[in-house]
């Protein structure tokens, strides 16, 4: 298991990265034993799948028209399950906009991931999900408001942890170098997760910073940190189980910079072709923790892979139902407009609202 | 004269400035290689080169506070916000120094410098990618605020604030960057800062609008005149300094006024628009000065988008109910 000894090994400094599987999914050191069960592996694995599936299928119900734009989770997936598999329902989970499978883990609904894509609010409400923020869009921002959670776990002596994801571009924000300050002088348990995914829309990592890596930036605010191989949900599961054990041992934040690659596009109305080539998508493929996994389990055996078509029909059509669900959400109703903007809705938006349907009665509904 | 959209206008705008004047530098996220993610900048850097047209890191305030330093120094950076959305991690540097820093150092030192921002809904995006901010603009002492409507105003209207002493917030209306194509001179031009333009002239009512609002309000005209209301169009173009002669002008002679913005009701341009009119022609209306504006709520996600966003059927009826009045 990561452990304390782990991480004095792996100085982000000296730009060591922790990693157990090899690309090909086997064990980089002889005689190492999963610290996972069988059980939870093929579960992992399958989670994994689901994700994966249901990612492709989004882009997929884009690509139809179907939904607007779209972020892409594909090649990112084992930060997201690793998450999952540690995270508790008394911790709190921080989403930048690319952790698919982590809200999921979390509880949330397919139906609102994609009710929330089709432009519909009411797919950020979360409804099964115990403590989970929203989506923030603008870039780091989110990353304050876990250190404020996790000052609010500290005040009310909640043995809970909150997990806050931005990306490598979102490591130019202030507010992450803020978030991290923040978290080291309140000490208070926040696990940052940093996915890099090599690219900021078409920014490459070298012009987004001259730091060897992004963990060197914890360091500096005296947060533990450490470079993670992002695709191997071996070592993401290690060091996101020592973080929070740290956590809740009160020794305060941690900050994980979890390499990876974007493998499909930024969103769905971007083109990757403009900006990275076909040299690097391939040296990365070789890297994609499915198939890590998926090699691993086939060595030892854990899961019998011919299953697993069956398997991806059964999601799909668990995804479909799930999307065609949020396609037949209620109409959105002017109500929903103004109705969240206050606790009460102040006579100011009343009027307005009158005035708009007074209009709408008058043109006998049409805008 | 060439066919140009206004992506190509404004492209075509920083190209011939890049050209001009050595001191020009265009940079933002994903400006560089990407040519900006509504590909503004296409092509530019290919062009002049990674020296003066360049990706950033991802920082907003980093962005718009380099530029003022690069200002102080005598070069003239013309800055991306990405979205409308996205200037808001740059308010403080904007705020707190681009809009202040000549007054502040009693003239010694300037911020000229242009910021452009793509503004405004209607194209079915995530939150923070459809805001009007323009009111937080315009009511900042120290900076001018400009909105082009058409290909030909968004050249003619960059240049100028490219050349202008003073720093200039620049609001591409993205909603219609593609949907209007026109014949765009392709040499270097200028439209003065502050100057409205009088798109259609009438006499019952004035209609004010701007950015993407201008063509919604064209519809409605045209709705209005197949009823035999003859309606005069003020596209502004500046939102700051306002243009008071053509709006005074404009509503003496109708006495009667509509103010179309897609921004939120309280405190916005609109709001601003009819104190002016009262201070300059009160005495000349013949109905209450009325708004059209957005709601004063969060732009919803696109679902919602419908019961938010302006029609030209919205503006005729306040048109029909005004000349009626
Ligand atoms: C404050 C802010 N600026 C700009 C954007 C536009 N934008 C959306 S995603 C993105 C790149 C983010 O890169 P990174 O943090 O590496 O995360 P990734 O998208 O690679 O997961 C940008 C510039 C934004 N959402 N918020």
């Amino acid at each position: 298991m990561f452990n304390q000894d782990s991480l004095d090994k792996h100085r982000a400094l000296d730009n060591r990265m922790f990693q157990l599987l090899s690309e090909d999914g086997k064990p980089l050191e002889k005689g190492w034993k999963p610290s996972l069960s069988n059980e939870e592996i093929v579960q992992a694995y399958k989670d994994l799948l689901f994700e994966r599936t249901a990612d492709l299928m989004a882009v997929s119900y884009q690509r139809q028209g179907r939904m607007f734009t779209y972020p892409p989770n594909l090649g990112q997936e084992a930060i997201h399950i690793a998450t999952g598999m540690v995270i508790k329902e008394e911790d709190w989970l921080v989403p930048a906009f690319r952790e698919l499978g982590a809200w999921l883990a979390k509880g949330v609904s397919l139906r609102e991931i994609f009710l929330y894509f089709k432009g519909n609010e009411e797919g950020s409400h979360f409804t099964q999900a115990n403590r989970m923020l929203p989506v923030s869009v603008p870039i780091a921002s989110q990353l304050v408001h876990a250190a404020g959670l996790g000052y609010a776990m500290n005040y009310n002596s909640e043995k809970a942890a909150v997990f806050a994801f931005v990306g490598d571009g979102g490591t130019s924000e202030g507010d992450f170098h803020e978030a991290l300050n923040f978290a080291a002088v309140w000490n208070v348990p926040v696990i940052f997760v940093v996915q890099n995914n090599q690219f900021a829309i078409s920014v490459p990592m070298s012009m987004q910073t001259k730091s060897v890596n992004i963990a060197v930036k914890g360091l500096a605010y005296n947060v533990p940190s450490v470079l993670v191989d992002g695709n191997d949900l071996f070592a993401m599961h290690e060091v996101l189980s020592f973080a929070r054990a740290q956590a809740m041992e009160g020794k305060g934040p941690f900050l994980i910079e979890a390499r990876t690659f974007r493998m499909g596009a930024h969103t769905t109305s971007d083109d990757p072709t403009r900006y990275r080539t076909r040299e690097e998508e391939e040296h990365w493929a070789a890297k994609d923790p499915l198939k890590r996994l998926k090699s691993f389990i086939e060595a030892n055996n854990l899961f019998d892979l011919s299953q697993e078509d069956e398997l991806v029909a059964e999601y799909k059509k668990q995804i479909d139902s799930s999307f065609e669900a949020a396609e037949q959400h209620p109409e959105y109703k002017l109500d929903d407009v103004f109705a969240y903007m206050y606790s009460d809705m102040p006579d100011e938006l009343k009027r307005q609202k009158n005035i708009y349907e007074n209009y709408l009665n008058q043109s006998g509904g049409a805008k | 004269m060439k066919v140009m959209n206004m992506v190509n206008a404004i492209n075509d705008a920083l190209d011939l400035m890049l050209t001009a004047d050595p001191g020009v530098v265009v940079y933002g996220e994903d400006v560089g290689v990407e040519g900006g993610v509504f590909r503004v900048t296409e092509g530019l850097q290919l062009k002049h080169g990674v020296q003066r047209v360049f990706d950033s890191p991802l920082a907003e305030s980093g962005i718009a506070g380099t530029a003022l330093g690069m200002a102080v120094a005598g070069m003239k950076p013309v800055i991306e916000m990405q979205f409308d959305g996205f200037v808001y991690p740059a308010m403080n540097q904007i705020l707190s120094h681009i809009a202040r820093f000549r007054n502040r150092t009693r003239g010694k030192f300037s911020a000229p410098l242009v910021i452009r921002i793509p503004y405004g809904g209607g194209i079915n995006a995530l939150e923070h990618h459809s805001e009007s901010p323009e009111a937080y603009f315009g009511h900042t002492p120290g900076l001018k605020v400009v909105i082009p409507s058409t290909p030909y105003d968004a050249k003619g209207l960059l240049i100028a604030a490219i050349e202008d002493p003073d720093p200039v917030i620049y609001l591409e209306p993205k909603r219609i960057y593609r949907a209007i194509k026109q014949e765009v001179p392709e040499e270097k031009y200028s439209i003065p800062l502050g100057k409205a333009k009088v798109l259609n002239s009438g006499e019952q009512l004035t209609l004010i609008a701007y950015g993407a609002m201008i063509r919604e309000a064209q519809k409605a005209i045209a709705m209005a005149k197949q009823n035999g209301f003859s309606v005069e169009l003020i596209d502004l173009r500046s939102i700051w300094p306002i243009d008071r002669d053509t709006v005074r002008e404009s509503v003496r002679k109708t006495g009667r006024v509509l103010i179309v913005t897609e921004a939120p009701q309280s405190y916005g341009p609109a709001a601003e628009l009819m104190a002016v009119i009262n201070e300059e022609a009160f005495l000349n209306l013949e109905a209450p000065p009325t708004r059209l504006t957005g709601f004063d709520t969060v732009i919803p996600l696109p679902l919602g988008e419908k019961h938010y966003l302006i029609t030209p059927q919205r503006i005729y009826h306040e048109i029909d109910k005004l000349i009626r009045y």
